[in-house]
């Protein structure tokens, strides 16, 4: 019998037995398109995360007062000492290092923001102008310590903040208090929303000076760092490590972490979560490969006068095995297709509903879950195809 | 034509060896008509199966057509079926969700011949069976002489040396049964060797050939 043929009459058995093949096609489908959705859904959590923490700057590294220890005792409790502090002047330092594009000393507090009667407490963060650029962040109006204005009191306002204080009027140019000391709006950040853990419209921005005294503290809480390109990253890395050290007379007491770092780590443990719901919904197409095979077995015994006539008419064991080999791959073809299309749908449905998430399945995914389909059904139908070759035809012609 | 010598086929019943064939010598010659007739269990269809290759002898020797086919190889039998004998049962063995122009071509089909001159061959054999008007009913749609005629084509499609029919029109009402056997007989008059395995003393008349059996032997064979 020739491919062709082959092709052909398997197809017809797969369209006249309606109910079953559907029944088939659909568990197939259900598990491909599993594949698809899950996946879709991990890699987009997994891209979600990544393009959150990517959107807070660029090549970005940050330096931390005291070392985080994983192993040993802590040094500062040994020696009887604190962690030295991290001060203007190490940020002054790095700020010099050929590999740093530009650096912003960090300073957080809570204080408590006042103007016409109106009052609530705002986390403060202390900084210099280049945190705007570093952060990633985006004047709506005005500027922040422009044309080398570093020691005036000025104050950038939230988005949401600007537009509660001065609901009326313009903010720039107006006068507002923290704490006890006046401030002027020179900046409103453009609406951004939630980004790591705080919402940037509800901050305010002030030089750094204003806000070591505002809190009494000489030290830093971070200072952050653009290394020039990415390549610079791991040397701007040891460059900062060893002028803080000189500084610090030779005590390594501050953290330093890589974006880079941060994102990997993110990007590898969501990429791990995926691949493991990605194994679970392949477990369903493994539930659909036998369930071929139980169906394919009940074809045959169901057609075996069918089969005892085309050996007695003369067809030979390979024609019979080639048949319902057939048979089966043309379901398990369809049930892929049908799956990916399946899946594909799905996907979109959730970009839709979440329309932060970037659900879209991985390719990989995509053709692992149509590669273990079809050879979950490739190995399904073996058996019962060989089973269906072996009859004898004497006995299958007798059998009613 | 078919050459059995000493032709014996044994089955196990539990711990019991029986004898559905016991020593059986036959020649039948190119043309013939035979009928085979025995009770049940006499070994009849046992000899059929043999005749038809679809069942192989445990001792002695099959000559078809001038060639030895003892011991060929499954895929041998198989092609030799195809080739040389033509099948026709008591229930006609047509394939369900098949046409009967398609149920036709299955042989043609196997035996890997070009689709435009299979359809050709299949448009011939409709007409030649009086089935034309029939040709795209399933066989569910068909009446059992219907049924039997598309068997018939089916048969005969691939213009086999034999036709072996194993009661052949048990299923039909008497009148169309011998409908049926006038075409079985009309192709045996071109030179095809029929031959038919029955009970029907009648049907079992008008060979011109005829063997009983009994026990798995042949016990008489008259012409």
């Amino acid at each position: 019998m020739t491919l062709n043929d082959t092709l052909l009459l398997s197809f017809r058995a797969v369209t006249s037995y309606r109910a079953r093949s559907l029944l088939i096609i659909l568990a197939m489908a259900l598990g491909v398109a599993a594949v698809v959705m899950l996946t879709a859904l991990g890699d987009g959590a997994r891209r979600y995360v990544v393009n959150q923490f990517s959107s807070i700057g660029t090549n970005l590294i940050a330096v931390m007062p005291g070392r985080a220890e994983t192993s040993g005792a802590f040094l500062g409790t040994t020696m009887g000492r604190t962690p030295r502090d991290l001060t203007l002047k190490d940020a002054q330092l790095i700020g010099r290092l050929p590999q740093v594009k530009r650096y912003a000393p960090l300073n957080v507090g809570v204080a408590e923001l006042s103007a016409e009667k109106r009052l609530r407490d705002v986390t403060v963060l202390g900084s210099t102008a280049d945190l705007i650029p570093i952060r990633h962040m985006n004047l709506a109006q005005g500027s922040f310590l422009a044309h080398d204005s570093d020691h005036s009191a000025q104050i950038i306002l939230g988005a949401k903040l600007a537009h509660e204080f001065f609901p009326a009027s313009n903010a720039i140019g107006q006068r507002i208090r923290l704490d006890e000391s006046r401030f002027l709006v020179t900046g409103i950040l453009a609406p951004q929303g939630e980004s790591m853990g705080y919402n940037t419209d509800e901050i305010v921005i002030i030089p750094i000076d204003y806000a070591q005294s505002l809190f009494n503290t000489t030290s830093l809480f971070r200072i952050l760092i653009e290394a020039r390109s990415h390549s610079d990253i791991q040397s701007a890395k040891t460059a900062i490590h060893d002028t803080l050290k000189q500084s610090h007379d030779g005590e390594e007491d501050v953290t330093i972490i890589t974006q880079d770092a941060v994102l990997n780590t993110f990007d590898r443990i969501l990429h791990a979560l995926t691949l493991a719901v990605a194994g679970i919904a392949a477990i369903s197409l493994a539930v659909a490969g036998i369930l071929i095979m139980n169906v394919m077995l009940v074809a045959i015994s169901q057609r075996t006068p069918e089969i005892g006539l085309l050996k007695a008419i003369g067809a030979n064991a390979a024609d019979i095995r080639r048949l319902f080999f057939a048979e089966a791959l043309w379901l398990s073809l369809a049930g892929t297709v049908i799956g990916f299309f399946l899946g594909q749908f799905g996907s979109l449905l959730l970009r839709l509903a979440y329309p932060q998430l970037p659900a879209w399945a991985p390719t990989w995914a995509i053709l692992a879950g149509i590669i273990v389909a079809l050879v979950t059904g490739i190995l399904a139908s073996l058996l019962p195809s060989s089973r269906a070759a072996r009859l004898d035809p004497v006995k299958a012609l007798g059998k009613k | 034509m078919i050459h059995l010598a000493d032709i014996t086929r044994i089955f196990q019943m539990g711990d019991q060896s029986v004898y559905a064939l016991n020593k059986v010598r036959l020649n039948i010659a190119v043309g013939e008509y035979v009928s085979i007739m025995g009770p049940s269990g006499s070994g009849k269809s046992t000899l059929l199966n043999i005749i038809g290759l679809l069942d192989q002898p445990d001792k002695g020797c099959y000559e078809l057509d001038g060639k030895n086919v003892t011991d060929l190889t499954k895929d041998e039998q198989a092609q030799t079926r195809r080739d040389k004998i033509g099948f026709v049962f008591q229930s006609f063995h047509l394939i369900p969700r098949l046409t009967a122009a398609e149920n036709i071509e299955i042989p043609l089909i196997l035996s890997e011949i070009p689709p435009d001159e299979r359809k050709s061959r299949v448009v011939e054999a409709l007409h030649a069976f009086d089935l034309q008007s029939r040709a795209q009913h399933r066989p569910a749609e068909l009446s059992g002489g219907q049924r039997q005629r598309v068997a018939i084509a089916r048969a005969t499609i691939l213009r086999p040396k034999a036709i072996l029919a194993d009661e052949p029109t048990g299923n039909l009402d008497h009148s169309i049964g011998a409908e049926v056997m006038m075409l079985l007989e009309a192709l045996c008059q071109t030179g095809t060797t029929l031959i038919v395995v029955t009970h029907d003393r009648e049907l079992s008349a008008r060979a011109k050939r005829h063997i009983g059996m009994r026990d798995g032997k042949i016990v008489t064979d008259t012409s």
